[in-house]
């Protein structure tokens, strides 16, 4: 076949194409970018996940600021969590994070609530206030057994 | 009964032979492939059939069906207050099944079967029987870089199909429906991980590629020298490749959960 420089264009332009979307693909959607760690880490012990996973948000006010970076089962058996954070922040000292869930049966994630301490949380620093996941299930059990009506309902669960 | 018996026997020779003979063809066109001569010229150009020539098909189908699994996520997501899950929805089943599964259906249209009929038809008008008195051999002048060109644009073309899928998806939620823009691309980029899923998508757009490269090449270079048989290599084309794809798609997710 003859050589065509505007077939080879083309081809160019396709490839491309096929790249920048693979690259987009990788990148934004896959997350690769985002392996490696912000240099802003936090940590931050619950006791109970309900299933969080990492890379899981981290919003402050709804605003994704971060992600679950590593979940591990700490010394004291709580369930120890760091968090990668955008490095521009300024997060007081006594800021709190809590697991939340988008939806009733959405994703969980984590919200930092911001205190008011002048003093400032520094990468590797550890949130002290936290608020454990909330367990529908348990929470259903428990107000099954609390009310205590005689008869059916008791007796369903 | 014994000619019951007898036919049995006949289709499963028949079976096993045709199956070492593509085994063999697929050995050769490896073989070519990755020995100079390299016919750069030959793979640029089918590159340019196959998958830019596919490029508005696969750009279109991708966004249809990226709407309609928006219009459908959303529809079944809202009777459980979950429309915020709607990227991973939408992101999920493109990457993982229907972006590698649905271009290979469309290539294998589109461009499989074209390329069944060029080299039967070639085979045909005794144009391969030419190029060998030329001593130049056809499986590596005139195979081996359609098949070298359909495994080089298969994963290209997916990933195409699966970004324009994600904006169509977009189009529909988010500016139809009014999911948050926000929303939908955070839990499509939290659902999707790059390890698993898109890793997944691009060994099953390489697998379709080889697939499909193969069956369309031995289909067109053995078909009958005659109109009947360029037309029969290109319907067996579409359907085994169709098939084939199928299946394979099923064994790789059962296999490596992909």
């Amino acid at each position: 076949m003859s050589r065509s420089p505007g077939r080879d264009l083309l081809v160019g332009v396709f490839v491309m194409l096929g790249m920048g979307a693979l690259a987009y693909l990788s990148l934004a959607v896959g997350g690769l970018s985002r392996q490696g760690p912000s240099g802003f880490l936090l940590t931050a012990d619950f006791d109970e996940l309900g299933g969080l996973k990492t890379r899981a948000p981290v919003v402050i006010s709804g605003v994704k600021v971060g992600q679950v970076q590593s979940i591990a089962l700490g010394d004291d058996y709580r369930a120890h969590v760091t968090l990668d954070i955008d490095p521009r922040l300024h997060l007081p000292q006594d800021t709190s994070a809590s697991i939340v869930t988008a939806g009733l049966l959405g994703d969980r994630y984590i919200s930092l609530q911001l205190g008011g301490d002048p003093a400032q949380l520094k990468s590797g620093d550890t949130i002290a206030f936290t608020e454990s996941a909330v367990l529908l299930e348990r929470l259903l059990g428990k107000l099954v057994h609390s009310t205590d009506v005689a008869g059916d309902a008791g007796k369903q669960e | 009964m014994v000619a019951a018996i007898r036919l049995l026997g006949s289709t499963t020779t028949r079976m096993v032979g045709d199956l070492g003979a593509m085994g063999l063809f697929l050995l050769e066109v490896a073989r070519d492939a990755v020995t100079p001569p390299w016919r750069l010229r030959n793979v640029v150009d089918e590159v340019y059939k196959l998958g830019f020539l596919s490029l508005l098909i696969i750009c279109i189908s991708g966004l249809a069906v990226g709407m309609v699994l928006g219009l459908q996520g959303y529809n079944t997501l809202e009777r459980f207050g979950a429309t915020q899950s709607l990227g991973a929805v939408v992101g999920l089943s493109l990457v993982r099944e229907l972006g590698p599964v649905l271009t290979a259906l469309l290539v294998t249209g589109r461009a499989g079967s074209a390329t069944a009929a060029e080299i039967g038809t070639m085979v045909a008008t005794e144009q391969l029987d030419g190029l060998r008195m030329m001593s130049v051999d056809p499986i590596d002048y005139v195979v081996t870089p359609r098949a070298v060109g359909m495994v080089l644009v298969m994963p290209l073309l997916t990933a195409l199909f699966i970004v324009c899928g994600i904006f169509g998806g977009w189009l529909v939620g988010v500016k139809l429906l009014g999911v948050d823009s926000g929303t939908y691309f955070t839990s499509l980029e939290s659902s999707v991980d790059l390890r698993d899923d898109l890793s997944g998508s691009l060994l099953k757009a390489g697998v379709f590629g080889v697939l499909v490269g193969w069956i369309a090449t031995y289909r067109g270079y053995t078909s009958a020298p005659t109109s009947a048989g360029v037309s029969a290599a290109t319907t067996a084309t579409v359907v085994v490749a169709s098939v084939s794809v199928l299946i394979f798609d099923y064994l790789i997710t059962a296999l490596w959960g992909v």
